[in-house]
This record gives C-alpha cells, sequence and structure tokens, in this order.
C-alpha cells in the first residue's frame, strides 16, 4: 500500500542482482502506480536492463522482492509471468521469422485457449485467429499478415513484438527500449502507438534516449551505477542536480 | 500442378497412403520397400523433433532399437502376441524418450545433440551386455510371427506383399498422427519454438514441457519404425542401437526435406534405393551416397522435397 492507500500494480522492494562478483543493482525499492506510464533511465551500465529482467521475471534477482498487485511473484517461472498478466517485449527484437506475421500474432494469443492440445486443428480455434487479426489491425500490419514476418523492415518487426505482447492480455506490459534502431519516422509512430496502448493498461519502459520519453511519461525512475537515484515527473527529473550531473558527466 | 499440389498438401494422409499402397510396384522387391516404410517412419518420427522444434538429436537409434528390443523379446522370451508386442515396444520407447528427453532437454544447440548421442550409446551398451535377454553381439533371433485369419483369410508374414501391408496400416496411423500434431496448437508451438525460443517463453508457454512432450511422441514414433522394423527381420541386430542409425535418420531428414511432411519419406527412399543399386555394383555405395548427400546439403539445402516445394512456391500453409 502506498500513501494512497491503492496498492500499486507492480513493487520492487530491496531488489540486488549479483552477477558473480559483479553487483548489477543494489537495494532497489520502487513501486508502479496502476495505470501509469512509467520510464526507467540512466545511463549505460546503470542496471536498468537487468532490472527490466528481474521486474519481466527472466529470471529472479538474488535478494529482495517483487509484487504483483500486492502478491509476491518473485519466484514465479518465467513462463507464469505472462499468464498472470504481465508481458514484455525484447530490446533485442525476438520474433518467429520463419512464420506469416498473423500467424505470429496468432501463436502468442493461442497461450491462452491452448498449449498441448493436439487433437484439434489450430486454425479451429477462430478466437485467436480473431484477436490475431484486431492485434494485427492496432499495431498497422494487418495488410501485411501474410508476409513472412523475418521479411518485415526493422520498425515493422519491433510493432509485431508488440502485437505479440498485447496478445496475452496484459494489464502491465513492459518495454525494452522500444525505439531502439528506428528510423526517426518509426520512432514517432512508436510514441504514437505507446500513448495509445497506455490509456487502456500500465506500461513500464526502459530508454537511454532522455528526449524521447520527456513527453510521454507521467514518471520517471532514474538508476545509476545499479542503485536508484531519483524518482518524479518529467520536469523534476529535468532539474535535479544529481540527475543533470550524472548525465552530463557521462557526455 | 499447382493446384494438385494443393489438394495433396490437404489431404496429405490420404494422399500418402495411397502412394504407400502401390509403391512395392515401383520397387524392385518388397523386402526393400518394407525397409523404405520403416525407415520413412523412423525419420519422419526424427524430424517431428529436428525439423519441426529445431532439436538436432544423435541418440534416436535408442527408440528405434528399444522398440525393436522390447517387441522382440515380448515374443521371443514371454510369448506374447504380436500385436502386444508391438504396444509394449512403442510404449518403452516412449518411456525411453521420457528419461533421455528428461536429461536433454536441459541443454541447448551442440550439448544437447551429444547429450543425446552419449545417452544413446548407453542403451546401446545396456541391451549388448543384457546378453541373456537381447542376445548381445549375435543379435535377438527367432521373432516370428504365426500365420493368423483375419475375417477368414489368411495371413501369413512369409509372404512379403502381405507383410507389406500389414506394416503400412500401423504406418499409416503413425503418418496421420503425425500430420495430427502439425496441424494442432501444439505444432504451432513447436515450430514457435525453433524459430524462438524466449519469445515462446514470454508469451507464457512452458518451453521445456513442450519439448519434453515432443521428444516423448517422436520417441515413441521411431520406437513403432523399430517394432516393424524386427517384425520385418524376424531378428534384431544389435547395430539398430547403433549411432550409425541416428545419422540415417538425420542424413534421410536433410536429404528429403528437414521440417516438411513428406521429406523423410523421400529421404529415405532415395537413400535406401540408392543403397540398394549402387552395391550391386560396388561395395562402396556409402562413397557415392555420401557424395550424392553432399551435393544436396551444398546446392539444395532445403532438401528434395523442399526444393521441389518451394520451386512450386505452395510451401505455405498445409503443405508445410
Amino acid at each position: 500500500m502506498n500513501k494512497f492507500g491503492t496498492t500499486p500494480i507492480l513493487e520492487a522492494r530491496h531488489v540486488s542482482m549479483q552477477f558473480g562478483k559483479f553487483k548489477a543493482l543494489s537495494d532497489v525499492s520502487t513501486s508502479f502506480a496502476t495505470g501509469s506510464l512509467t520510464a526507467i533511465i540512466g545511463p549505460n551500465g546503470a542496471g536498468k536492463s537487468t532490472f527490466f529482467n528481474v521486474l519481466s521475471g527472466a529470471f529472479p534477482p538474488s535478494e529482495g522482492q517483487i509484487l504483483f498487485n500486492g502478491v509476491d511473484i518473485t519466484h514465479q517461472k518465467p513462463y507464469e509471468f505472462a499468464r498472470i498478466g504481465i508481458s514484455k517485449s525484447f530490446q533485442i527484437t525476438n520474433v518467429f521469422k520463419q512464420l506469416s506475421v498473423h500467424e505470429n500474432v496468432r501463436v502468442a494469443a493461442q497461450m491462452q485457449v491452448s498449449r498441448f492440445n493436439f487433437l484439434k486443428d489450430a486454425h479451429s480455434l477462430s478466437d485467436t485467429i480473431i484477436s490475431a487479426d484486431e492485434l494485427l489491425e492496432r499495431v498497422g500490419l494487418h495488410h501485411l499478415r501474410h508476409k513472412k514476418s523475418g521479411d518485415l523492415a526493422h520498425g515493422q518487426q519491433r510493432a509485431l513484438e508488440i502485437a505479440m505482447a498485447l496478445a496475452c492480455k496484459p494489464s502491465l506490459l513492459l518495454l525494452d527500449e522500444p525505439t531502439a534502431g528506428m528510423s526517426p519516422e518509426e520512432t514517432l509512430v512508436m510514441m504514437d502507438l505507446i500513448r495509445i496502448l497506455a490509456t487502456e493498461r500500465t506500461v513500464i519502459l526502459v530508454e537511454h534516449k532522455m528526449k524521447l520519453i520527456m513527453g510521454l511519461c507521467n514518471r520517471i525512475i532514474v538508476l545509476h551505477h545499479g542503485e536508484f537515484l531519483a524518482e518524479g515527473s518529467p520536469d523534476e527529473i529535468q532539474n535535479n542536480a544529481e540527475v543533470r550531473r550524472v548525465y552530463l558527466g557521462q557526455g | 500442378m499447382q493446384a494438385i499440389f494443393q489438394q495433396i498438401a490437404t489431404h496429405r494422409v490420404l494422399a500418402t497412403t495411397l502412394f504407400l499402397m502401390v509403391f512395392p510396384w515401383l520397387m524392385p522387391y518388397e523386402a526393400l520397400a518394407i525397409n523404405i516404410l520403416i525407415f520413412g517412419l523412423f525419420a519422419m518420427g526424427f524430424n517431428l523433433l529436428f525439423g519441426y522444434m529445431g532439436l538436432l538429436s544423435f541418440g534416436h537409434a535408442a527408440f528405434l532399437g528399444m522398440g525393436s528390443y522390447i517387441t522382440g523379446i515380448s515374443i521371443v522370451s514371454y510369448g506374447m502376441p504380436w500385436g502386444a508386442a508391438i504396444l509394449f515396444g512403442v510404449i518403452a520407447a516412449a518411456f525411453g524418450g521420457l528419461v533421455i528427453g528428461f536429461l536433454a532437454i536441459r541443454t541447448r544447440g551442440i550439448y544437447f545433440s551429444m547429450v543425446t548421442l552419449a545417452l544413446g550409446q548407453i542403451v546401446y551398451y545396456g541391451f549388448y551386455k543384457a546378453e541373456k535377454l537381447t542376445g548381445g553381439e549375435n543379435g535377438l533371433r527367432g521373432v516370428k510371427v504365426d500365420p493368423f485369419n483375419i475375417l477368414g483369410f489368411k495371413v501369413d508374414f512369409l509372404n512379403p506383399l502381405v507383410k507389406y501391408y500389414i506394416i503400412l496400416f500401423f504406418v499409416v496411423i503413425a503418418i496421420w498422427l503425425v500430420s495430427r500434431i502439425l496441424k494442432s496448437p501444439l505444432g504451432s508451438v513447436m515450430e514457435a519454438i525453433r524459430e524462438n525460443e524466449k519469445r515462446v517463453l514470454a508469451c507464457g508457454y512452458n518451453v521445456a514441457q513442450t519439448k519434453l512432450l515432443v521428444f516423448i511422441l517422436s520417441a515413441a514414433i521411431c520406437g513403432l519404425a523399430g517394432s516393424l522394423r524386427a517384425l520385418h527381420l524376424s531378428i534384431v541386430p544389435i547395430d539398430s542401437l547403433h549411432y550409425l542409425q541416428s545419422g540415417q535418420a538425420v542424413m534421410m531428414s536433410i536429404l528429403g526435406g528437414m521440417g516438411t511432411f513428406f521429406g523423410p519419406f523421400v529421404g529415405a527412399t532415395v537413400m535406401l534405393y540408392l543403397e540398394d543399386v549402387v552395391t550391386s555394383f560396388t561395395k562402396h555405395w556409402m562413397a557415392v551416397v555420401g557424395l550424392i548427400f553432399m551435393f544436396f546439403v551444398l546446392f539444395f539445402p532445403k532438401g528434395i522435397w523442399g526444393s521441389i516445394l518451394e520451386r512450386l512456391g505452395s510451401q505455405k500453409g498445409a503443405s508445410k
């Protein structure tokens, strides 16, 4: 519970991550309010990606707890995160390259209906086909549905991955550098998409381009050397002396 | 032409069955046809794991051999009817798949191949040493099927054509099962795992469990091939378990076209037919088959059937 008396959708309590002798995260505590759009920023090596991986269930932290709607999910299996409503897109695009655009999203949507069944036809699950079509419509890829996803442009593959992440109907969407490697035009389209998606669910994104997120997020968390440095509204962060020092110090 | 292939693709089990019904007349003699049928099934079971899910096992001889030996032992040592013996052979192979799969799926890439190879060799030595039951080095002899009656017809395994159709009956069931799996939700997940395991996990699928399930199904199908081979040869040679047999499955799948439905059968047909033809004028048939294999890997990496499909541009949907 926070000061407003509501349970945050996601909460990190004293999270630390040790890789051998290297401490990637030390004692990070923060929470994310339901419906918020938060960016996690920080210079290179700040521990953003590690924090993202811990929050999205890629691996459990060495110490500390992760709570989802007040329930401890620290040691849930990676695949269970999507089932309880936490979905993510990766920094490096991960799609099923040999499969069609539509099949990519259909397989992702199928998770909620059928996982091991081999007595049915996959294409008889009409719900998954319809929801795949709707998701492709949303991210603007419907006209490419029959194309092999490996043949799509980089920006389109990223949009496809977001459609796949949405297929499990998540209440929390985590995006790791959603505009990485995108052209300025593609970036603008992606920002608009994120803005729309954030009206329906909680979104957390990791980004290192500070400019990009200023007009997008309502809250920013800054990490530095694996430690929690600051949090606040974009304005507060921009005027925070510590943050300025860290960013300017890095050049 | 394309329309015909589209039809074949949508009714692939029926098409394969019809083709295999006339197959013995296309081959120089029935025993070769039976051998191709059995190894085609073996390669098909292997391809389920390798071509569709992307796991390269070098230990599938273990399942072929387990199927053969357990079927053979059931008949020779316990005097079971042949139908039950086949069932036990398949169950044993599936159980072997459970154990080997459970250990092997913890590893990836080349390590997976090495672990399956090593475990396959352990199975080989296990059966080799259990001489009392398996006959050790000499193989298991005397796997006989007595003549029996079906609906008033006398069925005798000594008649090669009759034997072919009995074996075909079981092969068709397995082909139907494979086709069923590939079209199902599980089949979609398998292909997704081959493409990107990380994403499948992030989508909420239990990747390890799916891999194990497919490993077991693949082992059971290869076990059935082994069981049928024991009945066909009426002995179980120890080389059924040899890693060279695992290599055969790999070569047949690649030659025919990995990740295609008919590919493994095409690969088995070409390899075994060549072996038969080339052996008649030189004992170095391996060298000839090896050259042909290399030619295909270099110039037609999608294999014979895979290249035909690509040429026809009908590689989408069910024809995959």
